[in-house]
């Protein structure tokens, strides 16, 4: 493989998609260096798990280009590895959570082969990486929601990206899995991953990322927090769903995560 | 008690009924067990009667009709395939459009034969008791292209039935594979024709399968037992058959329905007491 190191890890050029007449999201170009954190926040609606499936190649994209390593994203497929959001897990499926975690290791694994001891080694460091090997022969359906993320997570690092996209990790989750996956985030950004989050969490966007996009339909704004997160860009984000409030001498920044 | 267990195996096509019976419940156990995690028995019912002009226009050539049952089962997989990728019409209602068409183009030709309600009768509900040595072969080797493609793809099959979004975000080629699964049940399908019948077919498709749904929280587990479920129900079905004289293919499915609602009962049951507990 080359080794020359890439300016960019991801390049999205002019990205217009969704379905049907109306795109979902328009004109989005981002690019995110290689070993970056990049937040992605957006009222709901505004077109973030949209943007994550475009990249992936699971919606239709209408118009432009996506670039990982400077080469069309779709032919190295394997490279990305995605957290679909929990509620699209089929939670009664026959599988424990070592099988569910197995599964990140199919594509290098191969068509019509077994998986080698070499996998098995892979799945338990993951599964140890997030805490849950006690649990690696439950049944996914028995775990709580924070075990559940954090077992697709643990699929996610076995599979061993070299970008990965997280379509709010923390959401829905008890608060020790929340510190579980920002530590882990922490770590594979130590590690050289990149690595791509969508979020309501903005607080916590301003004390780990690196860069912020900010989203709805369009890029309202790419760039630092420090520089994205003033109150004109945060409002034509979030337009009215969106609370900046007084912490001491902080200000905290609160999403409606529902958006009405 | 040893002869009466024994008695049945005197006859020929008793054997072969035996063999059958077993060979067949198990392939359509394996297949089974991805209709049952897909929810796929509405598209394995529709199959098999979209089979049935096959079967009946290979009857009027006097092809095989094994053949004949093969094509139109894997063209309507094709199109149920087809009609999935999109469109106004709903996909359920799009499979109940095709399958209800085929199955009265089959109708109609079958009603084009002079007294041929006999024949009709024994393609809509099967007869394992008329299946020959030629009909075992063939079903041999359809059933070892079944098993040998389950375990090729096994990774692949259960990584799509499980999160088929994941498996496309991962670059597999989830439409193919989707068509691959619709052939497996095409194929299964046709297998069973002899055996059981079109309309019973989905019956040993679905209920084994549950059945052993019900008792693991494996993949691979509810395979297996799904194959054993469906073998026990085979062979004491066919004993009732023997000695109550009664049909043997109804017989194997009401065998097959008493062991899954046992099972649930008992499920019930042990839930119940062990809350109580």
């Amino acid at each position: 493989m080359d080794k020359k190191p890439w300016k960019y890890c991801l390049e999205v050029r002019d990205l217009t998609a969704g379905y049907g007449g109306k795109p979902a999201i328009e004109g989005v170009t981002f690019a995110v260096a290689p070993g970056q954190m990049v937040g992605v926040i957006g009222p709901n609606g505004a077109g973030k798990s949209t943007l994550f499936k475009a990249i992936l190649g699971l919606i239709p994209r209408q118009r432009g280009e996506i670039l990982l390593h400077e080469a069309p994203a779709l032919s190295q497929r394997p490279l990305m590895g995605y957290l679909p959001q929990l509620e699209e897990i089929n939670r009664d499926f026959p599988v424990s959570v070592e099988d569910v975690v197995m599964m990140g290791r199919y594509p290098r694994v191969g068509w019509c082969r077994q998986p080698r001891p070499a996998d098995d080694s892979v799945v338990r460091q993951a599964l140890a990486r997030v805490d849950l090997v006690p649990h690696a022969g439950t049944q996914i359906g028995r775990l709580s929601g924070g075990q559940q993320q954090r077992t697709l997570l643990a699929r996610v690092l076995a599979q061993d990206p070299h970008l990965l996209l997280l379509d709010e990790p923390v959401s829905g989750v008890d608060a020790t899995t929340q510190h579980a996956i920002f530590a882990l985030l922490e770590e594979l950004r130590e590690n050289g991953k990149t690595v791509v989050v969508a979020t309501h969490d903005l607080n916590c966007v301003v004390e780990r990322f690196d860069q912020v996009l900010c989203i709805n339909r369009r890029v309202i704004a790419y760039g630092p927090p420090k520089e994205v997160f003033r109150e004109d860009t945060l409002s034509r984000t979030y337009g009215n769903h969106l609370m900046v409030v007084q912490v001491g001498d902080r200000r905290v920044v609160v999403a409606d995560e529902h958006g009405h | 008690m040893i002869d009466l267990l024994v008695a049945p195996f005197e006859f020929g096509f008793m054997q072969r009924a035996f063999v059958g019976g077993v060979l067949v419940g198990a392939i359509c156990a394996l297949v089974g067990t991805y209709v049952v995690l897909r929810g796929l028995a509405f598209v394995g019912d529709a199959l098999a009667h979209a089979a049935f002009p096959g079967v009946v226009i290979a009857y009027l050539l006097k092809g095989n009709i094994y053949v004949g049952a093969t094509i139109f089962a894997l063209a309507t997989a094709l199109a149920i395939g087809l009609v999935s990728r999109r469109g106004r019409v709903s996909y359920d209602t799009a499979i109940g459009i095709l399958f209800a068409g085929a199955f009265a183009l089959g109708v109609l030709l079958m009603s084009t034969i002079h007294g041929y309600t006999v024949d009709l009768f024994s393609f809509l509900f099967g007869n394992v008791l008329g299946i020959s040595t030629r009909d075992l072969l063939l079903v041999g080797i359809l059933g070892a292209i079944v098993v040998l493609t389950i375990i090729l793809f096994y990774k692949e099959l259960l990584l799509l039935s499980f999160d088929p979004t994941v498996a496309e975000a991962m670059g597999y080629p989830v439409q193919a594979l989707n068509y691959l699964l619709l052939g497996l049940i095409a194929l299964t399908i046709v297998i069973s024709i002899q055996a059981v019948g079109i309309i019973l077919v989905v019956a040993l498709l679905v209920t084994p399968s549950a059945t052993a749904y019900l008792l693991t929280e494996r993949f691979f587990r509810m395979m297996i037992l799904g194959v054993v479920l469906a073998a026990l129900a085979a062979v004491i079905g066919l004993y009732l058959s023997y000695y109550l004289n009664v049909a043997s293919g109804a017989a194997i499915v009401l065998v097959s329905t008493c062991l899954f609602f046992l099972v649930l009962a008992s499920r019930r049951l042990w839930t119940a007491k062990t809350r109580r507990a």
